[in-house]
């Protein structure tokens, strides 16, 4: 065992020293394929916590949201309709929600307005997400105005900010009393931008889902069950525009790889030649070889993960926000919870080191079988 | 250390002790983030909230499980959907699931 051991450091010794007198060549290598490991590593990272801790924090969503559609777009529930559900059996508690969107024309961005069921707030106030306190500088007891969608100027006055731990679901609300808001979008009495609806039994949801659509036809209901599948599935990847770009990156890479690896340049056949020469057994040029390319693609997949787990969790994404960003003003800041997935980092451990591995191989085995006279010769 | 396997293991393991450290780094991570998470959740439930505030710069984004199927091509029939984040992000489970058999079944028109 010693005897192998020893046998197999002498080969690192000799494949070393080879990537080391080729060291521009070598360590643009490990910089490409780290790089490419720490883009792939990011991504795949940053997604499964974000859909991790959706699945999570959705969790607490109203069982099922129901909205009324006219022509195929959503309309204000009109007076009578949460009398006309109370009547559906299985319905344990309901309650009318005011939302809306406001387009803040001085920072160009959305926020969403809102009316806390739970939560007492005196007229006049209102309780501002942490996007709106870092862009607009708002502080607790600072006014605000917003101009209505009548012409009208409404200020307000910060009561409190809400906490900035929570930013991935309360960046931009703006909560406000229901006279407030009603006044502000001169919203009609009586009607509710949707329903909240819980049903005593969890069993019965998607059953009470049909009753609902049967009882009123013009309604749509959302089931907990389809949130929480929706952010399960949030970043797919087959739909990422960032992926598809990046398949552009795997491709160049796996040509740049392909054609280090698995072309010998003259000298490298002169090397194997020689090595031959001296009596090396075909076997040890293989597993010298084999060193490379493992050691090389180990060490790329290493720090690239280490990078990319660094950037995701501890840099909030930054190198990828702007992507993520598109064209909102308002976005959360967040730091995400580490939840890693070991699949997922044994997939990109087996795709980033196994084909390298296996692509320095193949050409060696065939060089190193041949006479070293005819590979010398080239 | 003068024999140039000893440096190129001693980096590798050097890579490796801190590839084993992300996971001991994401263990205490998440005990540290266990009690926001669970404030977040307690205000989820509070407001009634239904999405994630991830993009804010349209609506079929902002609450992504509460758009309705035309929200992506509102300004008129055949608009493209214009938005950035729009093309990151998958349509609501909810509308792929109702809306795709029918695409599928359906005869093309004459």
């Amino acid at each position: 065992m010693n005897r192998w051991i020893e046998k197999q450091r002498h080969l690192i010794d000799f494949t070393a020293s080879s990537l080391a007198r080729r060291k521009g060549k070598s360590l643009g290598l490990l910089v490409v394929y780290t790089l490419l490991v720490f883009v792939l590593a990011s991504v795949s990272l940053y997604t499964h916590a974000l859909r991790n801790e959706a699945t999570r924090v959705l969790a607490g969503t109203p069982e099922v949201v129901l909205q009324r559609l006219i022509a195929g777009r959503h309309d204000l529930i009109p007076p009578g309709y949460i009398e006309k559900i109370g009547r559906v059996r299985g319905v344990q508690k309901i309650e009318g929600r005011l939302w809306g969107y406001y387009y803040d024309s001085v920072l160009k961005a959305n926020y969403t307005f809102m009316v806390p069921n739970d939560r007492r707030i005196p007229e006049g106030e209102i309780v501002v997400g942490p996007a709106l306190e870092r862009s607009r500088g708002l502080a607790e007891g600072n006014g605000i105005s917003f101009r209505a969608y009548s012409g009208e100027l409404h200020t307000f006055i910060v009561s409190e900010v809400l906490a900035h731990e929570s930013e991935l679901v309360n960046a931009d609300l703006v909560l406000m009393s229901e006279p407030d808001f009603r006044r502000f979008f001169a919203y009609p009495d009586g009607h509710y931008t949707d329903i909240a609806l819980w049903v005593a039994n969890p069993q019965e949801v998607r059953n009470v889902g049909l009753k609902l659509i049967n009882a009123l036809p013009d309604s749509r209901p959302i089931l907990r069950e389809e949130v929480l599948r929706t952010y399960a599935s949030i970043f797919d990847w087959r739909e990422g525009m960032m992926l598809a770009l990046l398949s552009a990156a795997i491709l160049a890479f796996g040509i740049f790889a392909w054609e280090k690896a698995a072309g010998l340049s003259a000298e490298e056949k002169r090397e194997i030649g020689i090595l031959k020469a001296i009596g090396w057994e075909t076997g040890d040029v293989i597993a010298m070889k084999f060193w490379e390319g493992f050691l090389v693609s180990l060490l790329a997949f290493l720090l690239g993960y280490v990078i990319a787990y660094i950037h995701v969790f501890h840099f909030e994404f930054a190198l990828f926000a702007p992507v993520l960003q598109g064209w909102a003003v308002l976005y959360p800041s967040f730091a995400l919870t580490p939840k890693i997935d070991g699949l997922q980092v044994a997939t990109l451990f087996v795709f980033s080191v196994l084909p390298y591995t296996a692509a320095t191989l193949v050409p060696i085995w065939r060089a190193a079988t041949t006479d070293p006279d005819t590979v010398m010769r080239g | 250390m003068s024999r140039p396997s000893d440096r190129v293991l001693g980096f590798t393991l050097l890579a490796a002790a801190l590839f084993a450290a992300t996971f001991v780094d994401a263990t205490l991570q998440r005990a540290a983030h266990e009690p926001a998470l669970q404030r977040t959740e307690r205000l989820v439930e509070d407001l009634r909230l239904s999405d994630l505030v991830l993009f804010t710069e349209a609506r079929y984004t902002r609450h992504l499980t509460q758009a309705d199927l035309h929200s992506a091509f509102q300004d008129h029939p055949v608009a493209l959907e214009h938005f950035p984040s729009g093309s990151l992000l998958p349509p609501p489970a909810l509308l792929l699931d109702r809306h795709e058999p029918l695409d599928r079944e359906a005869a093309p028109s004459d």
